[in-house]
């Protein structure tokens, strides 16, 4: 029994009460069998009068009804706790935040779409077996004991033959067994990883020659599965003998003594009709348990997705916790100079400004440390950015431009120093990210109307305010041409748009958000043509006025934009002197 | 009769044969008690006692048999559905159909074929014996009870698991459509998680996410609701059909023992068709991956292959094309609009131009991985269209866009590029593509890919250079070779490899330009057209894209 699973299910408490509904259901289903194994015995034998054949239909027909009950809590049970498994999921995801690399996110996005359906197995199938398994073969062997001493002494002994020779032959083959069935896990693996490598193979030429090495690897492997399961399967050939041979050994001496007048045949036919339910509540578990396994196993990685990332934050960028680095002691005590560029006169903070009004940032010795990197993301860094200050920050891939804005964003908190906003300690919270808007290299596109798209941040925009927004990002024109118009749903990650116009759609995100006052924007022209370069920095120098603004960048187009550019290099800002030497 | 279809037959006999063992048992046993009730000699009761003993040992080894059998015919036939689709999937086809997602789920769907076999076909022929046996046996026992038994058993095997199967076909259409928005809602809120923190938009997602599961929910809940009637249902005829074989036999005047037989062979004989509903829903999704197979084997491949190849012709290869136009969908603009280009032996070419301006497409058209829709690409004056697209593969290849790390090892992972290639041959290469500190770190065993170690972007577009440069082909393509580098090893990375191309035919893709002085001609596309062309010392001169990212290239660098 899964530990985690079954204190989520009965944490919850709808769900809890459709597990045990569906578990009652399913004993008591089991256990009306011997009501049936009764009447029928009785009608045979001709004990009982034709006419109980109408309670016999009674007991099938409850029996037809707790099926019924026992599908549909299953059915709640299932989707109740896979529903409450992805809330988790999802909500933990928010609470790590974005800036963790996405190393986990595919696994993550796979686990809570379809992969939790393998819990289905476990919980509508396995559960209720394993509970009928562990009532019903005592309640049959109570009425065989009262019924016949001898047949029920037979199937006492032979009943535990079961679990001890299944048991038995899955410790021998536990080891091999799993071995082969996590071979078969990795075939699949293997194909699957041809298959996606086939452009690579292609290019090469072995593409053919693969297509043997498929079959000569899963003859191989059939042949040694094969031989596993030869061994394997005797636990299921011990239960199907244990079982039909019981009924052989309850059944010939009961025939015996009938012959010699020591039995009555009411009891015979009972003791006939009852032996074999004793054992197929077992047969019945042990069919299911493969299936159930898969479903552990799913939810074995949804609980280390839970705990390892609740217990360990250092580690959700799936490095390995040896190369986690211990965060280093903070700068020690003496502040090293700002850079030049970046000193004018420090002012009094000033707590009375306005939401709307631009804020002044100010950065103090500033050091931030990615989980498992050895070098700081940033280092000590200290700047300060002027009210509606326009600031190009450039410098080398790696250099911590985005580092800086996912500070501001409030993504990443400092390992040492401080981040004045206004003069006071900034928040990295919904609240302050209201004050601002952020157009990322990559935006993404979710996959709902475009409408929807721009307004994000600002979900009461009207649809002019939206078309407004989309003007002022020269995205309009696009989107009019779009077959839906603004209604236009999305594909999947936006496939439909080309690069441009995703970028021009995550500007007009930050043109309908009238109220942001701090812009941050990540290289908003890379990877794009002239033509929608132009476009896009027209937008953007419209966007920033009477805003402070923040923007990574790499064309001259952008750059010239800016009233200063911040040089970063290894995680530094770079001196203006040392800037100016290297020229254009 | 092939091996596979005796196999199948062979797993199909044992699995009816246990059942039947399963019937012989119940009906053997029945008779004996009811007929020992009647105090007979003891010889009478011979036959059934070794009859009893016989069912009972065969059913167990009989159902041995069977999954053994049944196991190795499903392996085989899913070996056989993966390298049917993987056959079908060799020849290039259209990029739109070759997702990972979409190849992930190709995989999954090739369990289809183990499914019907195991799940559907066998138990169905297992289901089938029986019924016909009990039918049979009734037939034989009290003529009169057969219909109500036929009766019974066609519901419970054929119309339940009919109604259930055309439900599960309708009920897949709405939840399909579910399953794949509560996907989507999922892979926004993880892949756009820093959009929606930036605008506070998070919680919303959350919601959008919770709704689709809810709606999701509320469909899965229907179809259990749907299982659990068939299968209530199945219980309410076996239970019928029992109490009217009962009724029949003690009204026809049948004697105990031919109504205990009858009733417990009835009774028996449901066991294994109840399955059938379950089953029937499971045949929707197997056929539905079957189909889905058949089309990706029946889909047109990208690039039409020559009845007849000729032979790749002799001497230095000279690439000529002109006027290539490619199209990557009938209502899209074109990828490439009239290009033309030569490559002659020795003379190295680089293509720069922004994402989107046609510069993979160029190679892709020049492997015969897209057919063009006009214009010409010749080697050494073929048409290479006249040529197997492997040849073509074999003058022209390399770094390709994507390159892909296999869970194999590090020297097998490089090896597929150079299959014949020594020890000598596979460090030369590594050299070449500065790959040699991380080789020595990782060590050449070492299994790389998802399972085993993780590669870096960096790690593996050198892995890749390094692959390419081990093939050796007359002409190198190289798309992006200092992708993911960062700047310092992708500035020596390029110069080495500009270094080490000297004189060999080359087509460079790239989006960084330091270096390029020393190639003989830079083609800048935009458009899919070409926009200018000429040496570096040319373009730095003339106003254009060039000029633009060369200068904005020498800001950001410092230099």
């Amino acid at each position: 029994m899964h530990k985690d699973l079954l204190r989520l299910a009965l944490g919850e408490r709808a769900v809890r009460r459709h597990l045990a509904l569906c578990l009652a259901a399913a004993v008591l289903a089991g256990l009306l069998v011997l009501a049936q194994a009764e009447i029928l015995a009785g009608v045979l034998s001709g004990h009982l009068a034709i006419s109980a054949l109408v309670p016999l239909a009674a007991v099938v027909a409850v029996r037809a009804a707790l099926g019924l009950v026992q599908g549909e809590a299953a059915g709640r049970t299932g989707t109740g706790v896979k529903s409450a498994l992805r809330h988790r999921l999802l909500s933990r995801l928010r609470e790590t935040g974005p800036a963790r690399s996405g190393r986990r996110s595919g696994e993550l996005v796979t686990l809570a779409g379809r992969g939790l359906d393998a819990l289905d197995p476990y919980l509508t199938g396995y559960l209720p077996a394993a509970a009928v398994a562990a009532v019903v073969p005592i309640a049959v062997l109570a009425r065989l004991f009262a019924a016949d001493l001898a047949s029920a002494a037979i199937v006492l002994v032979t009943l535990p033959l079961i679990p001890v020779f299944g048991a038995l032959v899955g410790m021998h083959t536990k080891a091999v067994t799993e071995r082969q069935w996590r071979a078969l896990a990795r075939l699949g693996g293997h194909f699957l990883d041809v298959v996606r490598g086939l452009p690579t193979l292609r290019a090469f030429g072995r593409a053919r020659y693969q297509a043997e090495v498929i079959r000569r690897v899963a003859d191989a492997h059939r042949a040694a599965t094969m031989r596993t399961l030869r061994v394997a399967f005797l636990s299921s050939l011990v239960l199907e003998l244990a079982a039909s041979l019981s009924l052989a050994l309850v059944a010939v001496p009961v025939g015996l003594r009938l012959l010699s007048g020591s039995l009555e045949l009411p009891v015979a036919l009972l003791v006939l009709l009852l032996a074999p339910e004793a054992y197929l509540p077992l047969r019945t578990m042990g069919n299911r348990f493969h299936a159930a396994m898969e479903g552990v196993a799913a939810a074995d990685d949804a609980f280390s997705l839970l705990d390892g990332e609740a217990e360990d934050p250092a580690r959700q960028d799936g490095s390995a916790p040896g190369a986690r680095t211990t965060a280093r002691p903070g700068p020690d005590g003496h502040a090293p100079p700002m850079s030049p560029s970046a000193s004018p006169p420090t002012r009094p903070p000033s707590a009375g400004r306005r939401a709307g009004a631009a804020p002044e940032i100010r950065l103090e010795n500033v050091t931030v440390r990615y989980p498992g990197r050895r070098e700081a993301a940033l280092e000590d860094v200290s700047l300060m950015i002027a009210p509606g200050e326009r600031v190009a920050l450039v410098g080398e891939s790696g250099a911590g431009k985005s580092t800086l804005l996912h500070l501001l964003l409030g993504f990443v908190t400092p390992a040492s120093g401080r981040v004045l906003i206004d003069g006071a300690e900034l928040a990295g919270d919904d609240s302050w990210r209201g004050r601002l808007a952020f157009v990322p290299q990559r935006p993404h596109l979710f996959a709902a109307s475009v409408a929807d798209n721009i307004r994000l941040g600002s979900p009461a925009a009207t649809a002019d305010q939206v078309r407004a927004a989309a003007e002022a990002a020269h995205a309009d024109g696009f989107v009019a041409a779009l077959p839906g118009g603004y209604e236009t749903v999305l594909g999947e990650r936006g496939a439909d748009l080309s690069a441009g116009q995703r970028q021009r759609i995550a500007l007009a995100r930050a043109f309908c958000r009238p109220s942001a006052c701090l812009l941050l924007l990540d290289e908003p022209t890379a990877r794009l043509d002239g033509r929608s370069e132009s476009a896009i920095v027209a937008a953007t120098r419209d966007l920033t006025a009477g805003r402070t603004a923040v923007i990574v960048a790499h064309r001259p187009a952008m750059i010239d934009l800016a009233d200063r550019v911040i040089r970063m290099s290894g995680g530094r800002v770079v001196p203006a002197a040392v800037m100016s030497e290297g020229g254009r | 009769m092939s091996r596979v279809n005796r196999r199948l037959l062979l797993a199909a006999a044992a699995g009816a044969a246990a059942e039947l063992a399963g019937l012989g048992l119940i009906g053997s046993a029945a008779w004996l008690i009811t007929r020992a009730a009647g105090r007979p000699e003891l010889a009478a009761l011979s036959v059934a006692i070794v009859g009893v003993r016989a069912f009972a040992t065969g059913k167990g080894v009989l159902r041995y048999g069977e999954r053994l059998a049944g196991h190795d015919v499903a392996l085989r036939a899913q070996a056989t559905a993966r390298e049917r689709l993987y056959r079908a999937l060799i020849p290039a086809g259209p990029p739109a159909h070759r997702g990972a997602d979409l190849l992930s789920r190709m995989v999954d769907d090739t369990e289809a074929a183990q499914d019907l076999l195991v799940r559907c076909l066998l138990p169905a022929v297992a289901a089938l014996a029986t019924g016909l046996a009990a039918v049979v046996l009734a037939l034989f026992a009290l003529p009169a009870a057969a219909p109500a038994l036929l009766a019974g058993l066609v519901t419970a095997g054929v119309l339940i698991p009919g109604v259930t199967a055309a439900a599960a076909r309708r009920r897949s259409a709405r939840i399909a459509p579910a399953r794949a928005e509560l996907a989507a809602r999922v892979a926004d809120l993880v892949h756009g998680a820093a959009d929606l923190a930036a605008y506070g938009a998070g919680d919303r997602a959350l919601a959008a996410c919770a709704e689709a599961d809810t709606r999701l929910a509320a469909l899965e809940r229907r179809r259990a609701r749907a299982g659990a009637t068939a299968s209530g249902l199945g219980t309410l005829v076996q239970g019928a059909t029992v109490s009217a074989v009962v009724l029949i036999a003690t009204a026809s005047g049948a004697g105990p023992v031919v109504t205990a037989v009858l009733t417990l062979t009835t009774l028996v004989s449901f066991e294994p068709v109840l399955p059938m509903a379950a089953a029937g829903e499971r045949l929707t999704g197997v056929l539905a991956a079957l189909r889905r197979l058949r089309e990706v084997r029946a889909a047109p491949p990208a690039v039409t292959e020559p009845a007849r190849p000729v032979p790749v012709p002799e001497g230095p290869p000279t690439v000529e094309i002109d006027n290539l136009v490619v199209r990557h969908g009938p209502d899209r603009p074109p990828a490439l609009d009239g290009v033309s280009l030569t490559l002659t032996p020795g003379r190295r070419v680089a293509l720069v131009g922004p994402s989107g301006a046609g510069k993979s497409t160029l190679l892709s058209a020049l492997m015969r991985l897209v057919e063009p829709e006009s214009g010409t690409i010749r080697l050494n004056g073929v048409e290479i269209g006249a040529l197997s697209s492997d040849d073509v593969r074999r003058v022209m290849t390399g770094l390709t866009q994507d390159p892909y790390v296999f869970q194999t090892s590090l020297r097998d992972n490089l090896r597929l590029a150079g299959p014949e290639a020594g020890e000598h041959e596979l460090a030369e290469a590594v050299r070449r593509a500065r790959l040699e500190r991380w080789v020595e770190r990782t060590g050449w065993d070492t299994v790389l890919g998802e399972d085993g170690r993780t590669v870096s972007g960096g790690q593996l577009q050198r892995l890749a250079l390094a692959r390419a440069l081990l093939n050796d082909p007359p002409v190198l393509l190289l798309d992006e070779p200092a992708e993911s580098l960062d700047e310092e090893t992708a500035d020596a990375l390029m110069a080495d490899l500009l270094d080490a191309t000297h004189g060999h035919t080359t087509l460079l893709v790239t989006h960084r330009l330091r270096g390029l002085e020393g190639v003989d001609e830079i083609v800048v596309l935009e458009n899919g057209a070409v926009a200018q062309r000429g040496t570096h010392e040319e373009l730095v001169r003339a106003p254009g894209y060039y000029r633009d990212l060369w200068r904005s290239e020498a800001l950001t660098s410092g230099r």
